[in-house]
This record gives C-alpha cells, sequence and structure tokens, in this order.
C-alpha cells in the first residue's frame, strides 16, 4: 500500500517536470502532498501521532498552499510556462535520470534493514531531485515555488520514514518552515510581478552586484 | 559562581530589554543600570578569587555537539575579569552623557544593546572552558564591538575602519579555529580541563599551535605586524567603545596567548624571544607612530600598540627567564607585564575618555585645531595632564611601577648572565628606554598641543567644561592610577596567585618587598608635588602676572596660525629619528620664485605597514582571484545548480567514505 502510494507520488512528479500548464502543475501537487498526508498512517498505523501529522500536511500541502497559489496565479494572469531554460521534454529526460539515480544511491545507503524493502528512500530523493530540477529549470518565480515545494515533500518522506524517531515539534517546525516560506515566496512574486511586469525570474540578474 | 552567574544573566537579559525600546534617554537609562548592577558583582567575585587563589567552576548543559557550557574562573580569568569590570563600568556611566546628544536624533537602543552584550562577552570568554564555547562568545565579541566601532556608520571613514576591523578579526578567527581543532583532535575532547594533554605534544607540533595562538590572538591583541586594524578602529568608534576596546578588549588576546601557554609543554627560548622581539619591535613602532599623529584618539590608538608591545616584551622576556632557570628575573619581568596590563587598561581608559571629553566640547579630533583647553576646561585638562603622566611612565603613578619592574628584570639579566647572553636583555633595555622618551616627547606634545596655549579657532574658544559625570568617571579611573602608584604592594599581592600560575614558580615576598619603598619615594613625591604646587599657586596669588598669548614670539597682535602645531612639535623626531618607511607624506610646501604666491603644506601619516606591505599583497591576491567572478552570473537557476551539485557531490563522497569504513 505504501509502495503504491510512493510509485503515484514518483508518477506526479514526472507529470509536473513535463506539463507546461500552471494550474495543472498546482493541482498535481497538491494531489502529491494530499497523498503524502496519508502516508504517515499507512507507514505506521492509525495513532495520535500518525494522525496529526497527517492532518497537518493535508491542511498545508494538500489545501492552504495550493490555495495561495491559486490565488496568486489569478491575480497575475498567467497560466503556461514558456520557454523554460531546458525543454519539458529534457527535463523528462533528466528527471527519468535522476530518478534512476536515486534507486541506485539508495542500494548503497547503509540503512536499517526495514527501510531497505520499501520505496521509501529512494522515492523521497527522487521526489527531492525532481524538485530541485523544477527550480533550476523554470522561469516564472510560480513554478519555482512548486519545486521548492516538491522538494519539502521529498523531505516529508524522510521524515515519515523516522517520524518515530523524531518528535512531533520537529515536524511541526517543518510545516511551519514551508509555510512560512512559501509566504515570503508569495510576497517575493508580487514584487517581481509590480517592479517588472512579469514573473520570470531571469529580470533578477539586474540585481547583480 | 552564583553570583557571577546572576551578573551575566542581567548582562543578557538586560540587553534584551533594551532592545524594543526606541525612547533613547529610557534605554540609555536601562543600558547603563545593567552595567552599573552587573560588573560590581563580577568585579567582587574576581576579587574574591584573586585573594583566595580559589578557582570556582560552573556546568551547565548545553545541546550543541562537542561543547559544554563550563565555565572557570581561576586567578588567570579573574585578573582580567577585575579590569573589565571596572573599565565596563566607568564606560557605561559615561556613555550616557558622552551619548546624550547622540540620543537626540536617532534611537540608542542599537548601542546600548550591543554595549551590554560586549561586556558580556568579554566575561565569558575569559572564563569560558570549552573551545566551541570560547570561539562562539569570542565571535559574539568581536561582532558587538563591529557594531560599535560603526556607530556613526554614516561617515565613509567610520564604515571602512569597521570593515578593516571585522577583516582582521576574521583572519585571526580562522587561525584559532585551526589553533583548537588541531588542540581539540590531539586531546580527543573540546574542554579545556582535557587539555593537559598537550604537555606532552611533540615540540614541532607544541611549536605549530604557539605560532597559531600568537598570530590569531595577536590580531585582537594589535601585536606589532598585525596590528593594523587598531589605529583606523578606535578614533572612528565612540570614545568610551575606544577605551572599553583599547583598556580590556585587546586584552583578552593576551588572556588567550596565557591561556594556551599554560596547557602547552614548557616554552622553548625562542618563543620567549619571538614574543620579546615582536613586542619592542611594536612598542618602538607604535610610539614612533604616536607621536606623528593629529588625530588625538589615533596618537592614543598607536600608544595602545606600543603598550602591547611592552606587555609583550616582559611576558616573553619573562618566558626566556624561565627556561633559562632565572625565577627572580622571570618573576620581575612577567610581574611587570601583568601589572601594566592592568595599568594601561586604567591610565588609557583615563586618555580616551579625555580625549572623548575634549571631542564632545569641540566637536574635532585634529590637535591643530585645539589649544587652550587647559583655561576652558581646567578639572578635564587636570585630569588628561594625570592619565599622560601615568602613560609616560612618570613618578609617582602606576605606569611607572610596571616599568620599573620591567627595568629591574632585564638589568637583572644583563648582570646575571654571562658573555654575549647578557647583550640581549640590555638590548631590550636601551629600546625600553627609547621608547620611554619617545613617549614623554607623544604625550608632552598632546598635552602642549591641545590644552596649552591660544585656541585656534571660535568653536574651541567657546569650549564647556565636561559634565561632571563624565569628570567623575575619568577622576576614578585616575585615582586608580594614583592608588597602585602610591600603594603597589596591594596591586601586587592581588597579582600573586595570577602570577604563580603563569610562571609556575612559587613566589615569595621578594616582589612586594622589592616595590614598597617604591611607594613611599611615591607617595612623598607626591605630598611634595602638592605642597610646592600650593606654593606656587599662593606666590602667583600675590603677585600676579601681566598676562600674553602664548607663543606670541612678542608680536603686537599675535594670531593663533603662529603657535606651533603638532607636526612642528614632532618634527625633530619624524625627520631625524625615524627610519624613511616611517616618516609621514608631505605634500605642497615648495616655495619657488622671488615673489611666491600663497602656498600650502600638509602632512599626512598613515600605517606603512598595512599601506607599503600589507595592503599591496592582498590587493595582488584579489587581481589573481578576478576570474572566480565568472561563478556570480547572478542567474537564481545556476546558483540552484550549484547547490544541486554540491548536495550530489557530498551523497558520493558520502558513499565513497562510508565504502573506504570513513563514515
Amino acid at each position: 500500500m505504501a509502495n503504491l502510494l510512493l510509485i503515484t507520488v514518483i508518477l506526479i512528479n514526472f507529470f509536473t517536470l513535463g506539463s507546461a500548464r500552471l494550474v495543472a502543475c498546482i493541482r498535481a501537487v497538491a494531489v502529491q502532498g494530499a497523498l503524502l498526508s496519508l502516508l504517515p498512517l499507512v507507514a505506521h498505523g492509525m495513532s495520535g501521532h500518525a494522525l496529526i501529522l497527517g492532518t497537518g500536511a493535508l491542511i498545508f500541502k494538500g489545501i492552504l498552499i495550493p490555495w495561495l497559489l491559486l490565488r496568486a496565479i489569478r491575480e497575475a494572469r498567467i497560466r503556461r510556462e514558456v520557454e523554460p531554460y531546458i525543454g519539458f521534454v529534457a527535463t523528462l529526460v533528466l528527471g527519468a535520470l535522476v530518478t534512476a539515480g536515486a534507486f541506485i544511491f539508495a542500494d548503497f545507503l547503509p540503512l536499517a534493514q526495514e527501510h531497505h524493502e520499501g520505496l521509501f528512500v529512494p522515492a523521497a530523493l527522487a521526489t527531492m531531485f525532481s524538485g530541485f530540477l523544477l527550480l533550476i529549470t523554470r522561469r516564472k518565480a510560480i513554478t519555482q515555488v512548486l519545486g521548492y515545494l516538491m522538494l519539502e515533500n521529498g523531505i516529508f518522506i524522510f521524515s515519515v520514514l523516522l517520524s518515530v524517531a523524531i518528535p512531533l515539534m520537529v515536524e511541526a517546525g517543518i510545516l511551519l518552515d514551508l509555510l512560512v516560506s512559501v509566504f515570503v515566496m508569495g510576497i517575493v512574486l508580487n514584487q517581481i510581478n509590480r517592479e517588472f511586469s512579469t514573473l520570470n525570474t531571469e529580470r533578477l540578474t539586474a540585481l547583480k552586484e | 559562581m552564583n553570583l557571577f552567574l546572576c551578573a551575566l544573566i542581567l548582562l543578557f537579559g538586560g540587553s534584551l530589554i533594551v532592545l524594543p525600546i526606541r525612547k533613547s534617554s529610557l534605554a540609555a537609562l536601562l543600558g547603563t543600570l545593567t552595567t552599573v548592577l552587573a560588573t560590581p558583582l563580577t568585579g567582587y567575585v574576581a576579587l574574591k578569587v584573586l585573594l583566595s587563589g580559589q578557582s570556582l567552576s560552573l556546568s551547565l548543559p548545553w545541546s550543541v555537539p562537542g561543547a559544554e557550557f563550563n565555565l572557570l574562573l581561576d586567578p588567570l580569568a579573574a585578573f582580567f575579569v577585575l579590569p573589565i569590570s571596572a573599565l565596563s563600568l566607568f564606560c557605561a556611566l559615561y556613555a550616557g552623557a558622552y551619548l546624550e546628544h547622540d540620543g537626540q536624533t536617532r534611537p540608542l537602543t542599537p548601542h546600548w544593546f550591543f554595549f551590554n552584550i560586549m561586556v558580556l562577552a568579554m566575561l565569558l570568554v575569559v572564563t569560558a572552558s570549552n573551545a566551541v564555547l570560547f570561539l562562539a562568545v569570542w565571535e559574539i565579541m568581536t561582532i558587538s564591538s563591529f557594531f560599535l566601532v560603526a556607530w556613526d556608520h554614516h561617515l565613509e571613514d567610520v564604515r571602512k575602519a569597521a570593515w578593516l576591523y571585522l577583516l582582521a578579526a576574521h583572519v585571526g578567527m580562522m587561525l584559532l579555529i585551526a589553533l583548537f581543532i588541531l588542540a581539540g583532535r590531539y586531546c580527543g575532547s573540546l574542554n579545556f580541563s582535557d587539555f593537559g594533554l598537550l604537555a606532552k605534544l611533540p615540540l614541532s607540533i607544541a611549536s605549530l599551535l604557539f605560532l597559531l595562538a600568537l598570530f590569531g590572538f595577536g590580531v585582537k591583541a594589535g601585536l606589532f605586524p598585525v596590528h593594523i586594524w587598531l589605529p583606523d578602529a578606535h578614533p572612528a568608534a565612540p570614545s568610551h567603545v575606544s577605551a572599553l576596546m583599547s583598556g580590556v578588549l585587546i586584552k583578552t588576546g593576551i588572556y588567550g596567548i596565557l591561556r594556551i601557554l599554560s596547557f602547552l609543554p614548557p616554552a622553548p627560548a625562542w618563543w620567549g624571544w619571538l614574543m620579546a622581539l615582536l613586542g619592542a619591535g611594536g612598542a618602538v613602532y607604535g610610539i614612533s607612530m604616536a607621536a606623528q599623529q593629529r588625530d588625538i584618539k589615533r596618537c592614543l590608538a598607536y600608544s595602545t600598540v606600543e603598550n602591547i608591545g611592552i606587555i609583550f616584551l616582559a611576558l616573553g622576556f619573562g618566558m626566556v627567564a624561565v627556561t633559562g632557570g632565572h625565577p627572580t628575573i622571570a618573576l620581575f619581568t612577567f610581574a611587570g607585564g601583568l601589572l601594566h596590563l592592568w595599568n594601561h587598561a586604567l591610565f588609557k581608559g583615563v586618555m580616551f575618555l579625555g580625549a572623548g571629553a575634549l571631542l564632545h566640547a569641540t566637536g574635532t579630533r585634529d590637535m591643530n585645531h585645539m589649544g587652550g583647553l587647559l583655561r576652558r576646561m581646567p578639572l578635564t585638562g587636570l585630569l588628561w595632564i594625570g592619565g599622560s603622566l601615568a602613560i609616560g611612565a612618570l613618578p609617582p603613578l602606576n605606569g611607572f611601577i610596571s616599568e620599573w619592574l620591567i627595568y629591574i628584570g632585564l638589568a637583572q639579566a644583563g648582570t646575571a648572565l654571562e658573555g654575549y647572553a647578557a647583550l640581549a636583555p640590555l638590548l631590550l633595555f636601551g629600546l625600553l628606554g627609547l621608547v620611554g622618551a619617545l613617549a614623554l616627547v607623544t604625550f608632552s606634545r598632546l598635552i602642549g598641543i591641545c590644552l596649552l596655549g591660544q585656541p585656534r579657532n571660535s568653536t574651541v574658544a567657546c569650549a564647556q567644561d565636561t559634565p561632571p559625570i563624565m569628570l567623575i568617571c575619568i577622576g576614578c579611573l585616575l585615582t586608580g592610577c594614583l592608588a597602585i602608584g602610591t600603594f603597589p604592594q596591594g596591586a601586587l599581592r592581588l597579582l600573586m596567585k595570577p602570577l604563580s600560575q603563569v610562571t609556575r614558580l612559587p613566589i615569595g615576598e621578594e616582589l612586594v618587598q622589592a616595590v614598597a619603598p617604591l611607594g613611599q619615594w611615591n607617595l612623598m613625591l607626591l605630598a611634595s608635588l602638592v605642597v610646592l604646587a600650593g606654593l606656587l599657586v599662593w606666590l602667583r596669588h600675590l603677585r600676579p602676572l601681566a598676562q600674553a598669548a602664548t607663543w606670541g614670539c612678542g608680536y603686537r597682535f599675535p594670531t593663533a596660525r603662529m603657535s606651533y602645531t603638532g607636526e612642528g612639535y614632532a618634527g625633530f623626531a619624524s625627520q631625524h629619528l625615524l627610519p624613511g618607511v616611517m616618516r609621514p607624506e608631505v605634500s605642497g610646501g615648495k616655495v619657488c620664485g622671488l615673489f611666491p604666491p600663497p602656498t600650502a603644506l600638509a602632512q599626512h601619516s598613515t600605517d606603512p605597514v598595512l599601506m607599503r606591505f600589507l595592503q599591496p599583497i592582498f590587493v595582488a591576491i584579489a587581481e589573481r582571484c578576478q576570474w572566480l567572478h565568472w561563478l556570480q552570473q547572478g542567474k537564481m537557476p545556476i546558483y540552484l545548480v550549484y547547490i544541486f551539485v554540491t548536495s550530489v557531490v557530498l551523497m558520493a563522497w558520502s558513499i565513497w567514505a562510508g565504502g573506504h569504513g570513513g563514515g
């Protein structure tokens, strides 16, 4: 069951990497967040800790942040990602490569026995790398926020792996960190938009020393 | 120790409470109150440790890897805590009045926050007994003092000076990190209590650690070739901050060296010679630069380089004597060096606070614009003259006692050693004499040009005397100078415990006996001076003299422009005594033709070590590194690629290291 979830998560990674429509991308990441919120329940069974973690993740990753982002693009009136630094097909190929790399790398890691079986570690790594790719290859600030979200999702999968060991405070800290950073990105987005009347980050080059 | 901890918490809490306050007067009140409440406590604890010789320690849980929050207040630490507490107290009281005018235009909140944090950090630096804690508070001390130096950051000079300070301090910090990592690796722990293992190190590694400590801490202490930040930073900072930095903050560098030396195996002679030579060089260099400065605070900053040089000379030669098996000589020079450290904190406090009072009244630091201030600010002037006497090592003040001890140590070494070996201490003796003579030139110049003669402009002419609270602070410090000068036995008794800890030698009564008659002579001299002065005043009262302008040269209408300038006074020293590199740059002043037009002459003294030696090196390095600029593309995706590549490489490395059994 957990593996099924994780494979879906990886597929969503590919979808986001290959899609040009922003709304679809945001929805995909929202679905990814919602799926991940099920993960603690699936991995550790119904316990208070897992429930709190899942609910928190669902509210933040599945609902609140996507809603904020959708509102942002409605206000900025943009629909599509045009001219990424690296083309969509190329990004997809790169994504496939890093996913494969993540699986190979996970095999080498000196993990505890019970973690070797599942897809947790490779999926977490693959999601993080995909998020990174999204951050690197796209021009629009909003897609970069999505990449950042995806990176956080990868970290979240890792933390589920360790959620017995990690105290709740740390989890709460991660979620709070995420929310705050999205807020900050939102403010930055607004500023970029107002200043350059576009959401392309390449114009930030003007700030170079 | 609980009392000490209370004081630390008080300082920390006080600085936090000041933060949200926007009103200057309230911030100043709370900030001053914090220091005034906390420092007597720490001073009292330090005094108790110095008298009883029993160390206090404290250990608190701290969740930083490799670190423990261990504090140790042994006699050596207490030796430094005492001047830190005393000087901070008076500087804080002084600052309230000094910054009052500044506070009307902008909030004083940041100043008081950083001031209290700096006092806290200095106290922690000398008591920390864990390397991580030490480095952390050392860094906090640097940063907080950086912000205090940059207080007038609207001026470009101040920004540059602060930047230079930060840069120099961090170069030193790099050496210190290397030092503690090496030491920690060898001992398997970062606690100072486990550093005793270092005593078994082979000489080569121990020497490396010593050199790292000497230059890493030396940057902060203002040791000669790495003193470059000091002459710029002290004039830039507000006067009480300069006093605190020059008086005690840079001494933490000496503390660090002494602390590291206490862990290392017994020092070979060349360590001591190196310290003594650098010290002697610094003393001569510092005082000859000080004799040429127009900026009074810059002059005092160079005098700090000189005094640090004297302290290093004494400590270094003391180490040589310990190695050579001359315990008496070692005791005299070490005692002289340590006492000079206290003395310097006192009289440099007087000098900087006094310079601040002059600056406060006249609005300039240029001595060529001052003059005639003794008549307008008699009390400040008197205190400043007292401070100058002390710093010039004249009896009956404290500078005389400590330098006398050093002279005695060197002279004894000169007679005790045989053959050519006796030459070196006698040479140092001569150099110290030269330094003393130049110090007299420097400080008579400082007093003569600033306080005597006629005012050189209208602002100076209507200068008012300093607010009483500032005078009281300066007066208290000068009283400390007088007390050590007339009663040196007391100060030396306090020094006994740290002295025996540093030298690892037993100490008898010979030191106290040696200085006791000196104190009595000083007291008699003071009494006769007071009587003589009273007599002169009385005579003057009986037969008043006609008053004419000083340096009026008999002209009918003398102007202030005819009077001696600072450059004129130091002209002999700078043109005949100093080597060419150290002479100031002179521009203009060429007179040609039968009827020459008006011409101007200007003299400008820059730091030769910085300008002619270090700056070219760093400029060359910077030019070589120009190509690295392409790394900074200014595009966010490129930067993200850097992060991505770094993490991938780190992951690969972790696997590789794991495969080789390293991780």
